[in-house]
């Protein structure tokens, strides 16, 4: 097996995948928490200003779903094709959500018709609402276990993916991102919807408090397996540690009016969550509710030694790539939304 | 119906409605580029004009592509779960490299693109403009590798034996430049050129007809027009050249295309024809020997036909691939003979003076479109009973989790979600081409919108 400055291939790509991840949890998430937002707003003009918030960059943000995915497949084969068959239907929703949001974005300002623009307002904060949920709901049953037997297949009936535990990941999740999103729109507006908007990103903070605090009680007390990582080396709780403190340093930033900083830290949280996540997980990739043998652990699914030396090395020249042009596009476009006739 | 004939109904009609999308996008971006290179060039307002209209135009399809593009994505995972074990270690690698070189070089500049007009300087819009652009042939690039690779694997091993086996990479650029994998990139690239160029001709072609922006549509009409009739030249050689590699590399499928059923005979090129499964026999118009001309420059030299393969190695759908390839075929020949008529015209100074020809290509812009469905399941029919040619069986690839009610269901979804999403599309492409391009100030900007929102915040200053 090849290693790479000590750490073997795998482990890179288990990295690889979460950065991907992470980056896609991060840009889209806002996206999909302004989305989440989007029925609270009232008149028209402020509607439109929200959806030019993330206009220019929603498209760019989904990116990362797709390379995500991509890397999945391409490192871990037997995940993608266990994972993604044995969560046929909330993948199948999930994809129909995506392709509604995509269209309502496109199709809402073509027609001036309020029932028009009403609709696609429905579907677009509905379809983002889920899109997140979704998203929680397969992580949640990637933490608790998925029935995967022989072969690594799911076992059983195909509705076993809805039990408490991932669809309280679900709710966090959406949670999570409405208030990243609403922090992302306070930097993009201003005069009374920028009002609007703070009371808005206070109530989804407590909202995302109050979910998270039950998520991570029940995780303590009904799956015992997360735990196991750090009880073999205490030093990570340096994590959940750093994690609490971003979390609550959101609320102190915001209230202080210096939304730049307080954006950043719930990125960090958003990112920091998602390290948990891994360090939970490591080296598996998804728990077998059946057997700790069907666990689909990074060693046992991933691609050849020869595969990931190649693909570590695209990671490696395309990376810096798309940072540098994600950076140019969202300078391009910094400051307060104004709208033009370009606008959507 | 099973669940093996359901996910492939699912796969062909989720991947064949997104196959409208892309090549319009590859298309019109290449005529946008040249577009925004004779503004730059000319400093003439009404090639700006122009791009910013098609930017609209493209804005919609590049919209639904992705939308409909990652359900392909997913579906590997979701539908074809022995395949997608089977071939990860190998396709991971294009889809990945296609992730990151190409898919997030399109759609990082796709914002600037379509909102950076009045922000980024003229030359930097047309760097955007070129990247997107690159970004769609690069897309291309590496989904045509993989699918190449599925036709005429290369640059592999096979580990493992049975259920467990699954190709393992051994040489990247094998992979890459496998056998076919350079004749069909240039076919499809040409196709999609052909798409996006037809689809401005139409357009521009109602407007001539209905003496709308005449001197915009003049110039425009003569870049796309340009831009076709070389693309479907060209066609004709890479088709030639793809279908040489396909009689080299996967002679069953070539014996399925042109109706060929004798083991080892002289064969003939069918113009129009029907082929009779059960009795073994093509009928129709035809250049006997043509067949064996045009691959190895001799009436005479024999082919091998379907019947030197066994019959579980022979593609079923025999008739239905037939009329796919002699459609593609076909509407080639029209399209070069249209292009070529159109040029003439136009050198004559009567290209906009004939209305008949100007009609014709308001309805040609359906021709490139069905050309490349009709290729594509050609292509993918001609394949099976393979999903990797010679090394998976399509029944053997299917994720063994699902079931049949779980495809009913997301066909189902699907089919209703499309069905809206094409009618919407219709709509709103006819709304963008009845409203046509905006006329511009220098500047650029509409003061009025702006005001709208001025208002609001109720102060002038951002």
């Amino acid at each position: 097996m090849g290693t790479f400055l000590g750490i073997d291939y795998p482990t890179w790509w288990f990295l690889v995948v979460g950065a991907l991840f992470s980056g896609y949890a991060i840009l889209d998430g806002f996206d999909l928490g302004a989305g989440a937002l989007h029925l609270f707003f009232r008149k028209e003009e402020s509607r439109r200003i929200a959806l030019n918030a993330i206009g220019p960059v929603w498209d760019g943000n989904e990116v990362w779903l797709v390379i995500g995915g991509g890397a999945l497949f391409a490192g871990f084969p037997v995940v993608y094709a266990s994972l993604f068959s044995a969560m046929y239907m909330p993948f199948m929703l999930f994809l129909c959500m995506l392709i509604l949001r995509a269209v309502s974005i496109e199709f809402r300002s073509k027609e001036p018709m309020l029932w028009w623009r009403r609709t696609w307002d429905v579907v677009y904060s509905v379809s983002s609402i889920m899109l997140a949920f979704l998203l929680g709901v397969v992580l949640g049953n990637v933490l608790k276990g998925v029935a995967l037997g022989a072969d690594f297949t799911l076992q059983g009936h195909w509705l076993q993916f809805l039990s408490p535990y991932p669809l309280m990941v679900g709710i966090t999740t959406v949670a999570l991102f409405a208030m990243h999103g609403a922090i992302y729109l306070a930097l993009k507006t201003q005069g009374r919807l920028f009002t609007r908007v703070s009371l808005l990103m206070r109530k989804s903070m407590i909202f995302f408090m109050v979910s998270f605090g039950i998520v991570t009680l029940y995780t303590l007390l009904y799956i015992p397996h997360l735990t196991d990582n750090f009880k073999q080396s205490p030093t990570l709780f340096i994590v959940p540690l750093a994690a609490l403190l971003s979390i609550a340093n959101v609320p102190r930033l915001a209230s202080k009016g210096r939304y730049m900083y307080a954006f950043l830290f719930s990125s960090l949280t958003v990112a920091l969550l998602l390290v948990l996540v891994a360090i939970e997980l490591y080296p598996v990739l998804v728990f077998s509710s059946v057997s700790e043998q069907y666990s689909l652990t990074i060693y046992n699914s991933a691609s050849s030694t020869k595969s990931l030396g190649i693909m570590l090395l695209m990671a490696a020249i395309g990376a810096p790539l798309v940072a540098a042009y994600t950076l140019f596009v969202f300078w391009t476009f910094r400051g307060k939304v104004k709208l033009d006739d370009s606008s959507y | 119906m099973d669940v093996e004939i359901l996910s492939r109904i699912q796969f062909a009609f989720t991947v064949a409605f997104h196959y409208i999308y892309p090549p319009l996008s590859i298309g019109l971006g290449l005529v946008m580029v040249a577009m925004e290179g004779m503004y730059l060039y000319t400093h003439q307002l009404v090639y700006k004009q122009m791009a910013r209209f098609w930017t609209r135009i493209f804005a919609l399809t590049f919209g639904i592509g992705v939308a409909t593009g990652i359900v392909m994505e997913f579906e590997f995972g979701t539908n074809w779960a022995t395949y997608s074990r089977y071939v990860g270690d190998v396709f991971g690698s294009a889809l990945a490299a296609e992730g990151i070189f190409a898919f997030a070089l399109e759609s990082g500049f796709l914002g600037v693109l379509l909102f950076g007009w009045n922000r980024v300087s003229p030359r930097m819009h047309f760097l955007a403009t070129l990247g997107v652009w690159l970004g769609s042939m690069f897309s291309a690039v590496w989904i045509v590798v993989a699918n190449s690779w599925q036709q005429t694997p290369a640059g592999y091993h096979i580990v493992g034996e049975g259920l467990q086996a699954r190709a393992e990479i051994t040489d990247f650029w094998a992979m890459v430049f496998n056998p076919s994998s350079v004749d069909r990139l240039l076919h499809v690239w040409i196709g999609a050129f052909l798409a996006g160029a037809f689809l401005v001709l139409s357009v521009h072609a109602w407007y001539l007809l209905h003496n709308r922006y005449v001197e915009l549509s003049q110039k425009a009409f003569r870049i796309a027009l340009a831009v076709a009739a070389v693309s479907a030249l060209a066609q004709l050689f890479t088709g030639h050249h793809s279908a040489e590699g396909v009689a080299h590399n996967q002679p069953a499928k070539l014996a399925a295309l042109e109706g060929h059923f004798d083991s080892l005979a002289v064969a003939d090129m069918y113009l129009l024809g029907w082929v009779d499964k059960k009795r073994e026999q093509t009928y129709g118009l035809k250049v006997p020997g043509g067949l064996s001309f045009l691959l190895h420059q001799d009436f005479k030299t024999p082919v091998r036909g379907l019947r030197a393969f066994p019959a579980n190695e022979r593609p079923g759908a025999v008739n239905t691939i037939f009329q796919f390839y002699h459609l593609m075929v076909a509407i080639g020949m029209f399209l070069i003979a249209l292009t070529l008529y159109a040029v003439w015209q136009w050198w004559r100074g009567r290209l906009f003076s004939q209305y008949w020809l100007l009609w014709v290509f308001v309805w040609s812009v359906i021709l490139p479109q069905l050309a490349n469905q009709a290729g594509w399941f050609a292509a993918e029919m001609g394949r099976q009973p393979w999903v990797v040619y010679g090394l998976l069986r399509t029944s053997d690839a299917l994720s063994k989790a699902v079931t049949a009610n779980q495809v009913w269901f997301s066909l189902i979804m699907f089919t209703l979600i499309y069905a809206l999403l094409f009618a919407l599309f219709l709509y709103l492409l006819n709304k963008k081409i009845q409203h046509g391009p905006d006329e511009l100030l220098q500047e650029g900007h509409r003061p009025l919108q702006e005001g709208i929102s001025d208002w609001w915040v109720g102060k002038k200053k951002y």
